[in-house]
């Protein structure tokens, strides 16, 4: 079922290298590009191929390219976002690993298409062992051509850089990437201006996704109409998800969207179903920022239809009943898994990353954090259910930048779903006080 | 172009840049959103605090649509026929109640021992947009008091990070070597490896301040703001404008600040020398009494916007019930 457009080269070996990836078709379409297309015919083709930004907001990408501001006569920049570190989150770094020059290729027609002459890739820290396979596949670019001075004879020319991170979930977000960048301290900036207008270095700049780019050279290559033909609806294309959690074959895979819920958890060729056959309890579809949804909920819609890897199936019912694609980190809970526990972890991430800066997202996930660690460790009383629920709400939708509503929603949606269960943690604290949890058993000792 | 926006019902025009903030400030009055972190003289400050928070309600004069969520008015730019609500939006001021809450969880409430007391925007804040009750039971974050120089006194547990002093280090007292470490809700104000920060400038960190968390060493604990009165002075400077505020009880010099506008800040940035070093009254040339254009405590209790009712009655009802109870 479906096909694929990023990862169909994965398993050749030694992919990696320029000459074997160049064998098997690669950097075809910056031919193309290059010698036979006007900048203006990319970004129309990139607009007809409907791609929608993979790093989480599936934003319409042709449509971001649109905003860059062209008439200024200063450079402009394309930053790929490679910093991937929202939990259950996996796939850019395979993508990067696998193919570094699938998203290289990527970017050169992408920098092509913008007026672009200098492009950074922007790796999260702990991602030290892709900074040599990535600087290798640069310089095997240079070497061949297809970076530097005058491409392929033509008069465009552009660089590539490597940047890594410090190790910092909000430097993924784009404006404190760009901070990143410049050497400053990872916080966000306050828009407006958007980096289409005020990037990098005060210069128009688009930020993408890996995966985002990495679609590029398949839409020069074969057009967007024939990228569009994919996937389903306004969810056109491929999407790689990484599974992880209660799953038997966790990992990263490559999907065409439409394919239903139902289908990628229980097909073999995907998650294989629940791990020692268990029952399935609920699904965070688009990494941790999304809102949790119960079984019932994941499978079908609250209106009885059957839910489907797409933007608009998995949104369907809003914040009430339905979830986000996000990311694409597919994270599977069995019956056993306690929700409570689950959500206090996410909350002890968002708390550890929120960069400080505005006082709802500081304050808030620290409280929302402690509250859920009494909750968990059996200290915590009914009051505490509802106030978390008002936490979230007041922090939801005033703050800097979206990490804010990425803490307070997995919290208000496990409480929406599973109220139960943070009811049973109050009645119940000698109970909850000695279940054992695995992985997350070392963080017990705080008590 | 002259750009038309309406606040809370009244109508005044700007000139194109204008924030919707300094719009507001231009009419005055209620309409005026509370600001703990922008700060108009700070170049990239402000955004951060969220008081400021306004509902538009009217996008502009083209797109009439509401803005999806409430704005940093101090960062938002005016568009013409910006229709915008402060205090006649129930949603923002639910907002700004909750802002409230979330800056005092961690702060310390040890006004009864701060010199920022009286002056202080924070308490200020809390008067007219805090809660009675507190549902905050977790434990607070804990810093040490740590010297700045031998001039300043930063009580980390009391900041609430708006980055004005990072700004004033940066824009005004030379740059680079006073900032934030770590992140949230653990991050700290500090100077680079216990350097102080060495320049005539530094001491206006205190004034820009909001609340007690960087204060005057020279007049620590020396008294209560509000015994003090507040004269206008100056002196032939130097260095800078010599335009202060002389807090002096009978002939005394207690302390020296810039002079500070309806807004809480401050006219012009004054020098350490003026700041720490001249507290005879033979150094000044004093003008006469100041009348404090701001509501706070040291306004001598002439309150603008606090009705004491709000403030009284909750408590009340609830000592009432917990005598009851008994
Ligand atoms: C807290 C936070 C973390 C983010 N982390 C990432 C990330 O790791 N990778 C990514 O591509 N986008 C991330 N984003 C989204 C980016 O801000 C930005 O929208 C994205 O890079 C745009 O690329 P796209 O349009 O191709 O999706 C993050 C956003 C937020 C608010
Ligand atoms: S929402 Fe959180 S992470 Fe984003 S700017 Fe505010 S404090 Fe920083
Ligand atoms: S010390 Fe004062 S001025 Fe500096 S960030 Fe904290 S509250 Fe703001
Ligand atoms: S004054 Fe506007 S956010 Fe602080």
């Amino acid at each position: 079922m479906g096909r694929k457009i990023l990862l169909e080269n994965s398993d050749i070996p030694n992919i990696k290298s320029f000459d074997v990836f160049r064998a098997h078709g690669g950097y075809v379409s910056v031919e193309k590009a290059l010698k036979t297309m006007a900048p203006d015919e990319i970004i129309e083709e990139v607009k007809k191929s409907g791609l929608r930004g993979r790093g989480g907001a599936g934003f319409p990408t042709g449509l971001k390219w649109t905003f860059l501001d062209r008439k200024s006569n200063k450079p402009r920049y394309l930053v790929c976002n490679g910093d991937e570190s929202e939990p259950g989150t996996f796939k850019d770094r395979y993508l990067m690993e696998k193919l570094p020059h699938l998203l290289i290729e990527g970017m050169i027609c992408s920098s092509f298409a913008l007026g672009v002459n200098t492009a950074y890739i922007y790796i999260r820290g702990e991602f030290k062992y892709l900074l040599g396979i990535l600087n290798q596949a640069i310089n095997e670019a240079y070497k061949n051509g297809f970076l530097g001075k005058n491409i392929l004879g033509t008069n465009f020319s552009l660089d590539m850089y490597v940047h890594p991170g410090a190790g910092a979930y909000i430097c993924g977000e784009e404006t404190a990437l760009l901070e990143s960048l410049e050497g400053n301290r990872g916080n966000p900036r306050i828009k407006p201006p958007f980096p289409a207008v005020v990037g990098l270095y005060d210069c128009p700049t688009v930020v993408n996704n890996v995966e985002t780019l990495a679609n590029v050279g398949y839409i020069v290559n074969f057009g967007g109409d024939a990228y569009a033909s994919i996937g389903l609806g306004k969810s056109t294309g491929t999407k790689l998800i990484s599974a992880c959690g209660n799953i038997n074959n966790p990992g990263v895979y490559e999907i065409e969207l439409g394919m239903s819920v139902e289908d990628f958890i229980y097909k073999e060729e995907f998650c294989g179903g629940i791990k020692d056959k268990l029952e399935l309890k609920a699904v965070v579809p688009g990494g941790s920022s999304v809102p949790i949804v119960p079984k019932e909920l994941i499978l079908f819609t609250a209106s009885g239809e059957k839910r489907l890897m797409t933007y608009e199936s998995l949104a369907e019912g809003g914040f009430e009943s339905g979830t986000m694609l996000g990311s694409g980190g597919f994270i599977v809970y069995d019956q056993n898994a306690c929700i409570v526990r689950n959500t206090w972890n996410f909350s002890r991430f968002y708390h550890h990353e929120s960069c400080g800066q505005c006082s709802p997202c500081r304050e808030g996930t620290g409280w929302m954090e402690k509250i859920l660690w009494r909750i968990e460790h059996g200290h915590g009383n009914m009051k505490d259910i509802d106030l978390l629920i008002s936490i979230a709400d007041k922090i939801e939708g005033n703050t800097i930048c979206p990490l804010g509503d990425a803490a307070a929603w997995p919290v208000a949606s496990a409480i929406r779903h599973f109220r139960e269960d943070f009811i049973f943690h109050v009645q119940y604290p000698e109970i909850v006080k000695n279940i054992k949890h695995g992985a997350l058993y070392k963080y017990d000792n705080q008590d | 172009m002259m750009l038309k926006i309406t606040i809370d019902n009244q109508t005044i025009e700007v000139e194109e840049g204008t924030t919707i903030l300094q719009a507001a400030r231009k009419i005055g009055g209620s309409v005026v959103p509370p600001a703990m972190c922008w700060y108009s003289k700070l170049e990239g400050s402000g955004g951060k605090c969220r008081t400021c928070l306004v509902k538009v309600s009217e996008g502009s004069a083209k797109d009439p649509r509401p803005l999806p969520k409430l704005v940093a008015s101090c960062r938002t730019p005016v568009v013409d026929g910006m229709v915008v609500q402060n205090k006649t939006s129930p949603e923002v001021l639910e907002a700004r109640k909750a802002i409230v809450e979330f800056l005092l969880i961690n702060h310390p409430l040890d006004c009864p021992v701060c010199d920022q007391a009286g002056e202080c925007d924070l308490q200020d804040l809390s008067y007219d947009n805090g809660k009675v009750s507190c549902r905050y039971q977790e434990s607070r974050r804990e810093f040490e008091v740590i010297d700045i120089g031998n001039l300043i006194k930063l009580h980390m547990n009391r900041c609430i990070l708006c980055y004005r002093c990072v700004y004033v280090a940066d824009q005004i007292a030379g740059k680079r070597v006073h900032g934030i470490l770590y992140r949230g809700d653990v991050s700290e104000i500090s100077t680079y490896i216990k350097n102080s920060i060495d320049h005539n400038f530094s001491g206006n960190v205190i004034d820009v301040c909001p609340v007690g968390a960087l204060t005057d060493k020279t007049f620590r604990f020396k008294n209560r703001v509000w015994f003090l009165k507040p004269m206008t002075a100056h002196r032939d400077c130097p260095t800078c404008s010599g335009k202060v505020i002389a807090w002096m009880r009978g002939s005394e010099i207690y302390r020296i600040t810039g002079r500070k506008d309806e807004f809480g800040e401050v006219e012009e940035f004054i020098c350490n020398e003026c700041r720490f070093e001249k507290k005879n009254i033979n150094d000044w040339i004093v003008e006469g009494p100041t009348t404090l254009k701001r509501h706070s405590v040291i306004s001598q209790n002439h309150y603008k916007e606090i009705k004491t009712p709000s403030i009284i009655n909750p408590l009340k009802e609830k000592m009432e019930k917990q005598t009851n109870d008994e």
